[in-house]
């Protein structure tokens, strides 16, 4: 499973790029595998506001529901729509093209590094 | 997510892990759900051939001189119009009308074979024998002596007939072919869970792992309980535990076409049926289509002018349709329209009468 290193992680699967007051959001290779084929993303609304830890959508596969939690609060400034046509985009690209939410975000958060991620694969195995 | 110990596996289990299948705990087995992925083996059956592992299915076998007056006893349909050779699905019932598992009886030479949901199995096998101590029949279970395989899909004549010397094309829906004293013993039936053509072989065990090696070589696409899931639900087919349980009879879940109420042996719940059929049934099984966005999902609420009017068996995201498709039990007057909460949210649905998906017989 690929783990870039440049990026943030969270314990429920999710990514996250920060970069000059805007944190990017997805989830990972590891969840997009374990989910299957991703065949409908719940979005959130732009200009909504989240707190760290909230869920902010969800992602469903054919057999699975899962629900989306950010690790940083924020201002929805976009929203990934090209996932509403295509969530399978999530699947092919899940770092790239499968991007979900922007926040307008400090980018403080509670977020375990690549290493860290890598080690709670390795444990959840 | 790894299943953990202590589950059953097939005969077939190393085949899965040799083809990097998703295992999960399915009713106490270590069963694949993928391989691939749901979309791609789901399509590989409605446009080429699936091969399933269904080896975890329960087979109960009738024998003694009172072998058919205990099945007509013990299920819904009438076994004496059977065939030898004739397999019929059916309903077990409570007295209550309730249904203890749905199931498909074939009727052989000498005995009644009755094909049993894995999850049922112990309460079957109880059931079956505690209402027919007075009868002279032997219940064997014999779900280890067998495993089973299903072949799935327009190409699954083609592919099967390169492994047998029966005429395949002469063999007609829900008939089978007894060929236990052949050197590979084995009982093909052209039967199926899928909405497709095709083919449920029962074999001994030990010839499971080389059957599955010959029939994916031959082009047939392991295909796992996921995409098992999605393809009988766009047949418009029951799932024991989602549209029928001890709560819901043969007739709420629209399977009345295995139910014969006239029949001269009276069964199990044959009068709770005849009771429900007389005063109307207490809910229907109805087959909707999201409006919305989103998918609705088993046990999901469904509601009508914001009344809760009944409950989601089955959802999912139709991969031939890319459609949200479901079906629901819901009370009587529904049936047309109503909504499902999806997430608290109401969503509009659209009632459709399954099946979502016909093949073209050729």
């Amino acid at each position: 499973m690929s783990v870039p290193e440049d990026l943030k992680y969270t314990k429920s699967h999710e990514w996250a790029r920060i970069e000059s007051g805007v944190a990017t959001l997805g989830i990972t290779d590891h969840a997009q595998d374990e989910l299957g084929d991703v065949v409908f993303v719940e979005l959130p609304e732009q200009g909504a506001t989240f707190e760290a830890g909230d869920s902010f959508g969800t992602v469903e596969s054919v057999k699975a529901v899962s629900d989306l939690y950010t690790p940083v609060g924020g201002e929805v400034t976009e929203v990934n729509s090209a996932l509403e046509d295509a969530p399978e985009k999530i699947n092919e690209d899940p770092y790239g093209e499968g991007w979900i939410v922007k926040l307008n975000s400090s980018g403080e958060g509670d977020f375990l590094s690549a290493a860290e991620y890598e080690k709670l694969l390795e444990e959840e195995g | 997510m790894a299943a953990s110990a202590g589950l059953r596996r097939t005969p077939l289990y190393e085949e899965h892990k040799a083809a990097g299948a998703k295992l999960v705990d399915f009713a106490g087995w270590e069963m694949p759900v993928q391989y691939e992925g749901i979309r791609a083996e789901h399509e590989a059956v409605r446009n080429r051939a699936g091969l399933f592992d269904v080896s975890h299915m329960g087979e109960a076998v009738f024998r003694g001189p009172d072998a058919e007056k205990a099945v007509q006893r013990l299920v819904t349909r009438d076994v004496s119009r059977l065939e030898i050779g004739q397999a019929g699905y059916a309903a077990v019932c409570y007295p209550s009308g309730g249904t203890v598992d749905d199931v498909l009886v074939y009727r052989r030479e000498d005995d009644l074979l009755v094909v049993i949901n894995a999850a049922n199995r112990e309460k079957d096998l109880r059931h079956f024998r505690e209402n027919i101590t007075d009868l002279d029949v032997e219940v064997a279970d014999e779900s280890d002596e067998w495993a089973l395989l299903a072949l799935q899909g327009p190409q699954a004549q083609e592919i099967f007939q390169n492994f047998t010397d029966a005429d395949l094309s002469t063999l007609k829906y829900y008939r089978f072919l007894d060929r236990r004293d052949a050197d590979v013993p084995v009982i093909i039936s052209r039967t199926g869970y899928t909405g497709e053509d095709g083919f449920e072989v029962f074999l001994r065990p030990d010839d499971a792992p080389e059957a599955w090696r010959l029939l994916v070589g031959a082009g047939a696409t392991p295909v796992g309980l996921g995409a098992r899931d999605t393809l009988r639900l766009e047949a418009g087919m029951c799932l024991y535990g989602n549209e029928l349980d001890a709560e819901t009879t043969p007739l709420e879940a629209g399977i009345s076409f295995a139910v014969h109420l006239d029949k001269d042996e009276e069964f199990i719940g044959q009068e709770a049926l005849r009771e429900e059929k007389e005063k109307g049934l207490r809910k229907k099984l109805v087959g909707f289509e999201v409006e919305g966005r989103g998918i609705a999902r088993h046990e999901y609420p469904v509601v009508s002018d914001g009344e809760p009017v009944g409950v989601v068996t089955s959802g999912t995201m139709s991969p031939t349709l890319n459609k949200a498709i479901g079906l629901a039990l819901v009370e009587p007057g529904v049936e047309d329209g109503f909504e499902v909460m999806i997430r608290d949210r109401p969503v509009a649905a659209r009632a459709v009468t399954p099946p979502f998906y016909k093949r073209n017989k050729r």
